[in-house]
């Protein structure tokens, strides 16, 4: 085991071990691809999607419907509407849906990209770079994920007020990154770390210091677990409520999506059949970003942390 | 000092309600093109000065839907005073609120729903008192009672705003008729009317007298509060129900066990509940905005739930004594001696006394705003406890009730005990009990379960 | 929304600004100790930061813990001894330890399981959309979905939930899920491992398809097939990946309470630790007694970080 090494991409040219004609024509899951096996994948897949699905028709149907009979009767019962999508989609106050759309991608956008870069560079130094309490430091690091945000808001918070930062996109989007950070760095040094050091020491003997080891090897192989933690703080950050709450309000001029639909269903909850279609206008962008960057996935995240 | 005499404002809001569009033409900035303003008379709020560029946030639990009258009624102010009101609403107030006071991020006006977070919120040191212009105003239009519940020791912080009824009982006036059913007048009536509903309905083991829902998320049991007060109240009276609520006796004090079983003869028994839903177990897991829709199923006849529920039922559904469903005063044991009343309310906390915020709380505790309020309160919602209210005024229906039975000369008014409690009472352990006690548990292991709990400093 | 915009643009501007101005830093350092320089230059910004928005925040929850319900009062253990001796409380220590336990064991075997069986299948990439579907719905969104599953009716009546219209076709009664203790408790993990299912596919399916190749011929022509191979095999090439997985998992699922919270308010014996938290710190008024809960949250990690620090080692 240990003498293979690991390849996070088939560009990498000589570094691959395997021809692609080989991969095509062998499979580690053959031998267990039994038809039984296909039966327990359908069962997966339908118990995955049927809850999914049964909202999806939900949100099509009457409201005084969804209240008294299951959605799969309209199967025998066609009648369907799309009023749910237009009162979720109706303006109130005078602010437009697509104002928290852009809000939600104002948000998402660097909320993404500050954690993946500073994690990038953490994960980097915590694996490649010696220095006294490394490890310690990393474990620390890690850890902090199980620290419930809500007792980092205060605390934040007034730190923003000392700054001067209230009420702008800066709040959240240091609060995102510093939430997002602990896994950040543990995914990513998973990966980084597992490169071949071969390449390291190569390149090293050709002159490159670390920080081009870093920007002309580290990065470009690391690229598949970056889009691929990219897409999974892009999904959190989209669906996060809480944070943008705090640090912003509700107001339209600031707030996200998924604020706009916690709000469908009235101050006591009382239309809460509108969030089927809600959850659908808010589904689309993480659906669409996922399938764009599913390539990414195929060879992504752990791709070098085969030992 | 601004002064505003209730004559003039009255004549101000009739004059507007009357349709009146012609500006007044004294100089003012209003835009006789904008909807829902004062049209431009302006003389009920000449007396707030000129707050031209200003702003004043209020941050408040209410969002749209029911958020809109609330905006609407800030217009008039806005136009005559040039102030501009930054509402927001957010569904988490009660959980962020104090988040953002401690983080020095607070509103300038928050809306409190329960006098129990004014408490805690004026402990803060965040909060200011309430200016002399609002403190007359609470003198002039509120009773002692109300002004007490947004006071902190004698000092008055948070004038009302709102208030809710919450002893009502949802039906159907045609399936009475269609059954010959009367609206019960006294406690013992409604019992013998729930007896004959489950007699005449009961075979089908669906239909049942009483719907009932006490599922709210983390929120569960609230419902089973309002229940259990409104039976104390009529059971043990006021006096009993205030030494309860300050903790004089213990929570779990006879009196309160018994008005538990009272209530127990509706809520735990399995021919009496849960209308369309199944048992009695069912009434915790049933989301409370469903519960009483089963009425129009007629699965159920009775569904007891605040006024504010009549904008739960849904498009298309009338509500008045003449339409599909309406409510009756839930009833006293002896309405001749007294009728209990339980409600809510909610207060505006100010965290900060620039004139600008001044002058909107004390517009807030005006007669001017409680009938601006009642006029764009079409959906309802716009009861208040203020003297100053003109009931003709209220567009709705069940909002016109609400004050009748606040006005009423027998009327013994008490706010919402859990509002009141210390809030790991209030807003914890009393919600769990209740869930607990239609799941079976007895009144005894619930109440004594709650006191035990109760915070000793 | 231009202005907006060009907010943003101006922020990732100013990131780019300030990664080109720390690799310079970093490129300056030379000598035998240069590491460590540039160890300040990598690893620095995220120590920063993280000390600021979450050690800072947990040293002020610590000490809050020791100060009384209100978390302001004298020095003691009270919140502790609360902790312990009341009978709600200890009953969700029991019930978290369930979620900590099953939600990573079962999301992690069957998105292996799923990841193994479409693998190299025509419909890859179609079927593992569908399990990963769940990760991009939002809790609102998700709350209603089970609401769907769940939701209780009598026999006689139409039935809104699915799983009761399953039993009620089968001529069973239908049942209150959410309120029968202790099964209760498990259908609420099963909404958390429809959610984290997704994550551990994605992962794993990668981790699988880095295997080389000649691992698995030479383990075929020694005879190993089928579980032998997965055991001997695949099992331990993807191990970092599956420690990574079982450690985010199961950090996930100590702080999860947002499923517990919007579907039964932690009623019916089904409340976990991270949402006492909340109610105690949000709605409860009692932050003291909050934060001693998160750092009871805190005491249970330390079993996992144990683990990885083992692992760590033997990796280096």
């Amino acid at each position: 085991m240990t003498t293979v090494v690991a390849t996070p991409d088939p560009e990498a040219g000589e570094l691959t071990p395997k021809g692609k004609r080989k991969r095509r024509r062998s499979s580690p899951t053959r031998q267990t691809s039994s038809p039984l096996m296909t039966v327990v994948a359908i069962i997966i897949a339908t118990v995955w999607t049927v809850p999914t699905l049964g909202l999806l028709i939900t949100s099509f149907r009457e409201p005084m419907d969804i209240r008294r009979t299951g959605w799969w009767t309209a199967f025998s019962n066609p009648e369907f509407t799309i009023d749910n999508y237009v009162s979720a989609m109706s303006t109130s106050g005078g602010a437009s849906m697509l104002d928290y759309f852009v809000n939600s991608f104002v948000i998402t956008i660097p909320s993404t990209l500050f954690p993946l870069t500073f994690a990038a560079l953490a994960a980097y130094g915590f694996s490649w770079l010696k220095f006294p309490g490394r490890d310690w430091l990393f474990i620390v690091v890690f850890a902090l994920q199980i620290v419930p945000l809500q007792v980092a808001l205060v605390p934040l918070m007034q730190l923003y007020g000392d700054l001067n930062l209230q009420g702008t996109y800066w709040t959240v989007w240091i609060s995102h990154t510093i939430f997002g950070l602990p896994l950040a760095v543990f995914m990513m040094f998973n990966s980084i770390r597992d490169l071949p050091p071969a390449l390291v020491e190569a390149a090293t003997i050709d002159g490159a210091g670390p920080v081009q080891i870093f920007l002309r090897i580290v990065l470009p192989l690391a690229t598949p677990a970056i889009a691929a933690y990219g897409i999974f703080q892009f999904l959190w950050t989209w669906n996060d409520l809480l944070v943008s709450m705090v640090f912003l309000g509700g107001s339209a001029d600031v707030a996200p999506l998924t604020v706009y639909i916690s709000q469908l269903t009235g101050s006591r909850g009382g239309q809460w059949y509108l969030l089927s279609a809600g959850a659908f206008i808010s589904i689309i962008v993480p659906v669409v970003v996922f399938l764009l960057m599913q390539r990414y996935f195929v060879r992504g995240l752990t791709a070098g942390a085969v030992k | 000092m601004r002064r505003i005499t209730r004559p003039i404002a009255i004549a101000g809001v009739a004059a507007l309600t009357l349709g009146m569009a012609a500006c007044s033409g004294d100089g003012d900035t209003a835009d006789p093109g904008t909807d829902g303003g004062a049209g431009g008379d302006c003389s009920a709020y000449e007396a707030y000065g000129d707050l031209e560029g200003t702003e004043v946030s209020v941050y408040t639990a209410i969002v749209a839907p029911e958020a809109d009258p609330y905006i609407e009624s800030f217009k008039a102010f806005e136009e005559c005073t040039g102030a501009t009101i930054k509402y927001e609403g957010d569904k988490a107030f009660a959980e962020q609120i104090s988040v953002r006071v401690q983080g020095g991020n607070a509103p300038d006006i928050a809306f409190v729903p329960q006098p129990g977070m004014v408490q805690t919120l004026v402990a803060t040191g965040e909060a200011v008192e309430a200016p002399a212009d609002t403190v007359s105003n609470v003198d002039e239009f509120f009773s002692e009672d109300w002004k007490n519940y947004g006071s902190v020791d004698g000092t008055l912080y948070a004038a009302p705003l709102g208030a809710s009824v919450k002893s009502l009982v949802w039906y159907s006036p045609a399936d009475f008729a269609d059954n010959g059913y009367e609206v019960p007048e006294t406690w013992d009536d409604m019992m013998s009317l729930t007896d004959q509903i489950a007699q005449d309905h009961g075979e089908d083991g669906l239909t049942k007298p009483w719907c009932v829902g006490f599922g709210d998320g983390a929120a569960t049991g609230w419902v089973g509060t309002d229940w259990i007060e409104d039976t104390l109240l009529r059971t043990a009276g006021g006096d009993v129900y205030d030494q309860w609520v300050a903790h004089e006796i213990p929570f779990n004090d006879p009196q309160v066990v018994e008005a538990f079983n009272t209530a127990g003869e509706i809520l735990t028994n399995d021919d009496y509940v849960n209308g369309g839903l199944g048992d009695s177990k069912t009434i915790s897991t049933t989301a409370f905005p469903d519960a009483g829709l089963q009425i129009l199923d007629g699965t159920c006849f009775l569904h007891r739930q605040a006024s504010f529920y009549a904008g739960m039922w849904g498009e298309g559904v009338e509500v008045g004594p003449e339409g599909d469903v309406w409510a009756f005063y839930l009833p006293a044991t002896n309405p001749e001696e007294a009728k209990p009343v339980t409600g809510g309310g909610d207060f505006a906390l100010a965290f900060d006394d620039r004139p600008e915020v001044q002058a909107f709380q004390t517009f807030l505790a005006s007669d001017t705003w409680a009938n601006e309020r009642a006029r764009v309160s079409t959906a309802g919602g716009a009861v208040s406890a203020n003297s100053g209210l003109d009931t003709e005024l209220l567009a709705n229906e069940v909002d016109k009730l609400s004050v009748e039975m606040l006005q009423d000369e027998k009327a013994v008014f008490r706010f919402d005990g859990s509002d009141l409690m210390p809030s790991a009472v209030g807003a914890g352990s009393f919600w769990t009990a209740m869930v607990d006690w239609v799941g079976g548990a007895s009144a005894e292991d619930v109440t004594k379960s709650v006191e035990d709990t109760w915070p000793t400093s | 929304m231009l202005d907006k915009f060009g907010q943003m643009f101006l922020a990732i501007g100013v990131l780019v600004a300030v990664v080109v101005v720390l690799l310079l830093l970093a490129s300056l350092a030379r000598g035998r100790n240069g590491d460590r320089l540039r160890a300040l230059f990598f690893v620095g910004p995220t120590v920063l930061l993280v000390a600021v928005g979450l050690i800072y925040p947990t040293v002020l929850t610590i000490i809050k813990s020791f100060r009384g319900p209100a978390g302001t009062g004298a020095f003691g253990f009270d919140n502790y001894v609360t902790i312990f001796t009341r009978e709600a409380l200890r009953s969700s220590i029991v019930n978290t330890a369930i979620w900590v336990l099953l939600v990573p064991l079962l999301a992690i075997a069957i998105g292996l399981l799923y990841a193994i069986i479409v693998d190299r299948t025509p419909i890859e990439s179609f079927a593992k959309t569908l399990i990963f579907l769940p990760m991009a719905i939002s809790m609102v969104g998700a709350s209603v979905i089970w609401k769907f599953v769940y939701e209780y009716k009598p026999t006689q009546a139409d039935q809104i939930g699915l799983l009761n219209q399953i039993i009620k076709m089968f001529g069973g009664e239908t049942r209150q899920f959410l309120v029968e203790s202790p099964w209760n408790n498990f259908f609420l993990i099963v909404v958390m491992i429809w959610i984290q299912a997704g994550f551990a596919m994605t992962v794993l399916s990668a981790a699988i398809k880095a295997i080389p190749d000649e691992i698995i011929e030479a383990a075929r022509i020694d005879g190993a097939s089928g579980w032998a191979l997965f055991w001997q095999i695949t099992l331990p090439s993807i191990r970092a990946s599956l420690i990574m997985v079982v450690t985010t998992i199961a950090i996930a699922a100590l702080k999860v309470f947002d499923i517990v919270r919007t579907m039964t308010g932690g009623n019916w014996d089904t409340s976990v630790i991270a949402n006492d938290f909340y109610s105690a710190s949000f709605t409860q008024g009692q932050p003291g007694l909050g934060s001693a809960l998160a750092v009871l949250l805190f005491v249970l990690v330390a079993p996992i970080i144990v683990y990885n620090v083992r692992q760590l080692r033997e990796a280096s």
